[in-house]
């Protein structure tokens, strides 16, 4: 294996705790845990940057990571004025404009403009004569020096809520998987620790879980209650908590539960919940941290769709941005307003495949059996 | 064995009443109510018209003599009348539109786990390659593809720029005007003809794996797949049945292409991952080294000796699948206009058609429970080293 090619390399690197056994320095038994959590992590950092998939997915997730933040600098240095950038109550006042002539019957209606459309639109004054020009304001404007997104058709700044729309993918995912970890972990754990009813209690509520189709209970749920961002990543969290990843993680908490190290603390004296905490859950937390980073995609999604379909309720996000375009009419249009769909679009897909690919990278760390021999 | 299909089955049917339950009571809180909802726009109807709309409906019973009402039906078939549709009963609704979903989507669920499948295996057998980073890169790019999103681009693409396909619907009303035969008549013959050539297709390729000598294998497969292919064409253009609504089921295949097309692009990329992990785990068997020493062709290693055991995983996924079929319509059926019970479950929900909705929930549930029932099943036939213990 490449792996133990390579061990020896490792001994001679300048790693103070590496050449020598550990327990040499005998402080306390915290700071043995974090020299061993520390050379787990760079063993696994190792393993994980040969696998060029996850890190290349990495790469994506700090460029989101960056663009999320970059609002709070554009707005604490002045750069962005917050009556024109604010993704919400933002508002370009100065829009450029564009030469239109008023006609009888429209032949281009890019530069020609008719009696009815002046009568309908109020920023036309009502006064115009067959064969006036006038300037029309264009909003969604397209991409220009001020607005390096354009803006769409509310006048608001494109680039500025994608930024904001990043933020908020990143808090919904991050929440739904620390929740459906915590859930799936412990349930898992319990199930195939104690076995017996408690399990078939536990496994059967996952099936039922499994059998309520996901984006229909959420548009549901969406219907009945005022469906907050933190809600729905709870919501997520729940249902893939207690539903599919517990059984994954059962299966490998079983697995745990026959070693023999998991025996020598029952006789010991451990109690089930000290087993379950310190003995079982740390074995199956790799695993789960890989779930994680597909729970993380699966609610980026859902939240899309969700805010897409306008269940949701939000401020900013990448599918609200899809959903003005659409409901404004511009979704088809792709060549003429490309910024008002594409941008979106593919953020949403860039980021959640982000997650994707280092759940990939994940998956060689955690079943050693992937590795390439 | 059967001590365990029985207790999985009364499980089963224990679990459903429960999800039915739940369905139930969580759709039945949802504010407003559908008949509110339909007066609220005319004010020229006077309150005790609305009275009587409530006491036909039911509505004006207590909740729990409602529920028990509700189940008492259910069992006996009876999934109530839909409000919005009044009086048309749910059933009715849920027949007409269930092959519509099924149709389309097994076509995309054969074509994306078949292409998904073959892509993986490649991919494994190949692997390390410089292409393998490509296309897992690729693949997980159009996994992760915001589904609303992309079919949109490709409406956009085929359907306005090159305006090669239809934008939406399922069927080109005017051709449809003067139809002898009412849409799902053609959809149920579309879907019979189309299961037979693919399971006579199947079937032939399957005999062909089996046969010792390489020719005669050659002959079955391509006599088989010319036969069924050749089949299929026969029926619509020299039967006389077939003849006749050869133009109507052409058009509602024609209608079928783009959403097939973009189901395809963005899952078989998941089936591609899938084989690639199965495979990849196969192939460090000791029978495949084994296989390996005895001298074997690779193709032979590769096809009979690894893809078979790595098409396990693929298979059970593939059951499961079929069984969240409508839950995956949502999003698809939404944006192709197509009307199946994707769009029956969002719209019912969101007029308040609580028996249409539950209906349409209920359909999901019992495919999703018989799904994950086969699964269990399957596994164990499938693979004989899984062995069904008591704690199951």
């Amino acid at each position: 294996m490449a792996d133990q090619r390579s061990l020896p390399e490792e001994t001679h690197t300048a790693d103070p705790f590496g050449s020598q056994p550990i327990l040499h320095e005998v402080d306390s038994w915290w700071k043995i845990r974090l020299t061993l959590m520390r050379r787990s992590l760079r063993e696994n950092w190792r393993i994980f940057r040969r696998s060029k998939v996850g890190v290349f997915g990495l790469v994506i997730i700090a460029f989101w990571a960056i663009m999320a933040v970059m609002p709070t600098v554009f707005f604490a240095t002045g750069f962005w004025n917050p009556a024109v950038y604010d993704p919400v109550t933002g508002l370009e006042l100065n829009p450029p404009t564009r030469t239109m002539t008023m006609v009888e019957r429209i032949t281009d209606p890019n530069t020609e403009i008719d009696r009815r459309a002046v009568l309908l639109d109020g920023r036309i004054p009502d006064t115009l004569q067959i064969g006036d020009t006038f300037e029309l304001p264009r909003q969604p404007a397209p991409p220009d020096g001020r607005h390096w997104l354009g803006t769409d058709p509310l006048g608001r700044d494109v680039l500025s809520q994608l930024m904001h729309g990043a933020r908020a993918s990143f808090f919904l995912g991050i929440l739904a998987a620390v929740v459906t970890v915590v859930i799936g972990t412990t349930v898992g754990s319990m199930a195939a620790y104690f076995g017996g009813i408690v399990d078939a209690f536990l496994m059967r509520l996952a099936d039922l879980l499994i059998l309520i189709p996901g984006l229909a209970i959420l548009i549901v749920i969406g219907a009945v209650f005022t469906f907050q961002l933190w809600h729905l990543a709870v919501v997520i969290g729940i249902l893939s908590g207690f539903g599919g990843t517990a059984i994954v993680l059962k299966s490998q908490a079983l697995a745990v539960k026959v070693k023999p190290f998991i025996d020598a603390a029952r006789v010991a004296g451990g109690s089930a919940r000290h087993i379950i905490f310190y003995h079982l859950i740390p074995n199956v937390m790799p695993l789960s941290v890989l779930y994680m980073m597909f729970t993380v995609t699966a609610a980026i999604q859902s939240e899309a769709v969700l805010s897409f379909l306008g269940v949701l309720n939000t401020d900013t996000s990448w599918g609200l941005m899809m959903n003005l375009a659409r409901t404004q009419g511009y979704l088809l249009q792709v060549v003429d307003f490309w910024w008002l769909t594409i941008p979106a679009g593919l953020s949403v897909t860039l980021l959640s495949a982000a997650f994707f690919l280092v759940g990939r990278g994940m998956d060689e760390i955690v079943n050693p059996r992937l590795r390439r021999r | 064995m059967v001590r365990y299909v029985t207790r999985r089955l009364i499980q089963m049917v224990f679990l459903f009443l429960v999800f039915l339950t739940v369905t139930w009571f969580l759709l039945y809180i949802l504010p407003g109510d559908s008949v509110a909802l339909k007066y609220a726009g005319n004010p020229n109807i006077p309150p005790e018209a609305r009275e009587v709309a409530l006491e036909r409906l039911g509505l004006d019973k207590p909740v729990l003599i409602q529920f028990r009402d509700y189940m008492f039906n259910f069992f006996q078939g009876d999934l109530g009348v839909s409000f919005n549709q009044y009086p048309r009963p749910v059933v009715d609704i849920i027949a007409e539109r269930l092959p519509r979903t099924l149709v389309l989507f097994l076509a995309a669920l054969v074509t994306y786990y078949w292409a998904g499948f073959l892509a993986g295996k490649y991919l494994a057998w190949r692997r390390g390659n410089r292409g393998e980073m490509l296309v897992t890169i690729g693949g997980v790019g159009l996994y992760s593809m915001f589904l609303p999103w992309f079919a949109f681009m490709m409406i956009w693409l085929f359907s306005v720029l090159l305006d090669w396909l239809p934008l939406s619907k399922f069927l080109d009303p005017e051709q449809w005007r003067d139809a002898p035969f009412r849409a799902n008549q053609v959809f149920m013959r579309l879907f019979w003809v189309t299961l037979i050539a693919s399971v006579a297709l199947f079937a032939s390729g399957f005999i062909a794996r089996q046969t010792r000598s390489r020719r005669l294998g050659r002959t079955l497969r391509w006599g088989g797949g010319a036969l069924a292919v050749g089949g299929f064409f026969f029926y619509w253009y020299g039967v006389d049945s077939g003849q006749v609504m050869r133009v109507y089921a052409g058009d509602i295949g024609f209608h079928m292409i783009l959403p097939v097309l973009v189901l395809t692009l963005i899952n078989f990329a998941g089936v591609m991952l899938l084989t690639r992990s199965s495979m990849l785990e196969t192939l460090r068997e000791d029978y495949i080294l084994t296989a390996r020493a005895k001298g074997l062709p690779e193709r032979v290693v590769r096809d009979r000796h690894a893809a078979r055991t790595a098409l396990l995983p693929v298979a059970t996924s593939l059951v499961l699948a079929v069984a969240t079929v409508i839950d995956g319509g949502v999003i698809t059926e939404a944006v192709f206009s197509w009307p199946g019970m994707g769009e029956i479950l969002v719209s019912s929900v969101l007029s308040e058609d609580i028996p249409l909705a539950v209906g349409a929930f209920s359909f999901i549930g019992i495919l999703a429970l018989i799904g994950h029932f086969v699964v269990d099943i399957l596994y164990g036939v499938l693979d004989p080293r899984i062995r069904v213990t008591e704690h199951g």
